[in-house]
């Protein structure tokens, strides 16, 4: 049982391992090619690292990041590719700074008003794409990605001042939210202040894995995922199973700019960050949908973020970090799916010498029955993950 | 059905190991060492200026271009190296904040933020370094003893290249392209159309703006530019003012291929050597001496007397205004005069122009 346990975790590592070593070397040709040192730019880049203020720069990044790769990952549990995340974000973003600035409770009820309004106004926008795939059978990749040009407008629309918008100087900013509305930080003195949200966004890695893995909902998102005709002939409502996935990937999205909104700008003006929607969706694929991979894989997202801001200064392009986090996106789809072939392949050839030693199957004890077992999950999870 | 819990059991196990672990770690990283990147007190601020650049950095022909020739003559001038920084794409404040910082400790002075979207970021820096000074183009919202907004009145120069456009157009139609819906280019819109009307009323302006957002491109789309002036001119427009950093190249280009004006912006696109094809249809641009002002801000420094307070740049100093460089602009009867009296008037303060639209 161990032994086979310890063989799926290599696979698991693998996949990310391999993909990160072919995106370095690959990034070492292209410094190569443009006539720079190979190797220093990630010694400047891991010597920045230990430095504390870079590293509470790093986590507070890593948080909005995860929050949103949560958001793609559980559309992809279910073979949603939520592609709206980018929409749902920035619209629950204006939509909670404007709730800020117009609403003052006291803390202890404002922030849990703040949360919520982000949390439903995600959803409603994911759930704009739910209904239409469910009702009229829209492909959620096309509606979402309208949905997030018609979020650009709605945002560019509230922000007027004659609207919600209030102006400073060129800016156009929704005003300065409440401070009972103020996520606190953690002051950390010469490092900096690390946002609050942090852990919220931990607590929501956990709540993901418990409602995924620990209760009937969960079961049936990823059994529908899987196999909608063995969901639907077990009695699960595939349509509904749709709708209820798409609301909370949108729910999960909307928490995503929460951490530079209540921990940070407390306005949502032009200057505030884009395009973290987009950058989940190859987190999520990297860190393989489950909630510790996608925690990894925010790190190291943020880390080459944050880290390559030295280059500039050091001779070297911080392009170079974008240059890697492209190649390590591509890498990593090319080889999972070589380490799934691979351990498919491995496993067909333990039980083909199982079975040719005599064993029979089943009679064999705990290896011989939980790796079958094991294989028919491996199977779902490699699809549910790919796809 | 028998086996799955045990399965399920065991994944569940390693996967909360897992969570702990990361916790751990996370937990092990933020109390791990004290030292920080930009805590000591820095070299002395001999390096010279440093530059930190908008959307579509150096290269866009227009904004940050016109600043990066401040740097350069700066460069020349005092003999130091500087330093010019690009952002990076959807980045947040935060990263703002820890570029100009940066530059700061690493010894630049005077750090100067192109574009009004380092506002927030120049009032921290400034903040925690209050030896440095900062300069921020395009925003007048940071009140500090150290920092020094340089400002532009757009709408100034603007008006001006809305007079000529009004002169040199036959159709009585003339068209704006603006290349972000944002405050800052509404400057330009207003001033370009109450100059036309000023001028002669019966013209109609066809405005356009490329995008809602920067992200989306609006400044950094040459091909949206050349759409948008394609449809202007197929709708009547003969002369077509464009606000739109690079994107301006897109509509130029159509301008020119249709033999319409088209009307630069912030630098002497005549004199460009991207437009140079195109220039025989460049009637004139409305400049922006974003580069004299970031200029002026190095040599306060360099003199030892810092600029402090908000820099206003108008028509009156010379920091907007049109250029004359095209010699078709001599030849439409009555453009040169009208510009001249425009500019008298502005100056004099009997034309107020808008800002907003």
């Amino acid at each position: 049982m161990k032994k086979f346990d310890k063989e799926r975790l290599l696979l698991g590592a693998a996949g990310p391992a391999i993909a990160l070593v072919v995106a370095v070397l690959l990034t070492s040709v292209v410094l190569l090619a443009s006539g720079k040192s190979p190797f220093e730019p990630y010694a400047i880049m891991l010597e920045q690292a230990g430095f504390a203020d870079i590293q509470v720069l790093i986590l507070n990044a890593a948080a909005g990041y995860y929050i949103a790769a949560l958001a793609v990952a559980v559309g992809f549990r279910m073979n949603l590719f939520n592609i709206g995340v980018e929409g749902q974000y920035r619209l629950a973003a204006m939509v909670t700074a404007v709730v800020g600035a117009k609403v003052a409770l006291p803390g202890a009820l404002q922030l849990p008003l703040l949360v919520l309004v982000a949390a439903l106004t995600g959803a409603f926008w994911a759930g704009i794409a739910g209904l239409l795939k469910v009702t009229r059978g829209v492909s959620e990749v096309v509606s979402t990605i309208m949905l997030n040009s018609i979020a650009t407008a709605v945002i560019g629309y509230f922000t007027l001042p004659k609207v919600f918008g209030v102006q400073q100087g060129n800016n156009k900013t929704t005003g300065e939210m409440h401070d009972s509305g103020w996520f606190p930080n953690l002051d950390l003195g010469p490092a900096g202040e690390l946002y609050g949200f942090v852990f919220v966004a931990v607590a929501l890695g956990i709540a993901y894995w418990v409602v995924l893995n620990r209760t009937r909902f969960g079961f049936d998102l990823r059994a529908t995922g899987a196999s909608e005709s063995a969901a639907a002939a077990s009695g699960v409502n595939a349509k509904r199973m749709v709708l209820t996935a798409m609301l909370l990937s949108g729910a999960v999205a909307g928490l995503a700019g929460l951490p530079t909104l209540l921990n940070d700008t407390h306005t949502y003006s032009l200057s505030f960050p884009t395009s973290l929607g987009f950058t989940a969706i190859g987190i999520a694929l990297l860190g393989r949908g489950g909630p510790v991979g996608i925690a990894f894989a925010s790190l190291l997202w943020a880390f080459l973020d944050k880290a390559s801001a030295e280059l500039d200064y050091r001779g070297y392009d911080t392009e170079i970090a974008v240059i890697m986090q492209g190649l390590i996106v591509i890498a990593v789809v090319v080889s999972y799916e070589a380490v799934g072939r691979w351990g498919l392949r491995r496993q067909q050839q333990r039980v083909g010498k199982e079975l040719a030693a005599g064993h029979v199957l089943g009679k064999t004890g705990a290896p011989g029955t939980s790796g079958e077992t094991g294989t028919s999950g491996d199977n779902n999870d490699k699809e549910v993950a790919a796809r | 059905m028998g086996r799955m819990p045990r399965t399920t059991r065991t994944r569940i196990t390693r996967r909360c190991a897992h969570a702990a672990a990361a916790v751990a770690a996370l937990a092990l990283v933020v109390t791990g060492c004290g030292e920080t990147s930009s805590g000591g007190s820095g070299e002395k601020g001999d390096k010279g200026m440093a530059i930190a650049f908008d959307i579509g950095g150096k290269g866009d022909q227009s904004f940050n271009d016109a600043a990066y020739a401040g740097l350069e003559r700066a460069r020349k001038e005092f003999g130091y190296q500087g330093n010019a920084v690009e952002p990076k794409d959807g980045e947040s404040d935060a990263d703002k904040v820890q570029r100009l910082k940066q530059l700061a400790k690493q010894g630049y002075d005077p750090v100067v933020g192109i574009g009004f979207i380092y506002a927030n970021a120049t009032k921290e820096a400034a903040e925690a370094y209050p030896d440095t000074t900062f300069g921020i183009v395009d925003d007048s919202t940071v009140k500090a003893k150290n920092v020094a907004p340089l400002v532009f009145n757009e709408e100034q120069g603007s008006y001006l290249a809305g007079v000529a456009a009004a002169k040199a157009s036959k159709s009585k139609t003339v068209g704006f392209v603006g290349g972000v819906d944002v405050p800052l280019i509404h400057k330009f819109e207003a001033g370009f159309a109450q100059g036309v009307k000023d001028t002669d009323p019966k013209i109609k302006v066809i405005t356009q703006y490329l995008t809602e957002t920067a992200e989306e491109g609006g400044f950094s789309s040459p091909d949206k530019g050349k759409a948008a002036a394609e449809a202007q001119i197929e709708k009547g427009a003969d002369v077509i003012y464009q606000a739109a950093g690079l994107s301006g190249q897109g509509v130029v280009e159509a301008a020119a291929k249709e033999k319409k004006w088209a009307i630069g912006v912030d630098s002497d696109q005549y004199k460009q050597k991207a437009l140079s094809k195109y220039k025989d249809y460049i009637l004139t641009s409305a400049t922006k001496d974003v580069g004299g002002a970031v200029f002026a801000l190095a040599e306060s420094v360099e003199r030892g007397k810092p600029l402090s307070g908000e820099q206003r740049f108008s028509l009156k100093e010379g920091g907007v205004g049109v250029t004359e460089s095209n010699p078709e602009f001599g030849k439409v009867p009555g453009l040169k005069a009208a510009v001249d009296r425009a500019k008298k008037d502005i100056v004099d303060g009997k034309i107020e122009v808008a800002t907003a639209p």
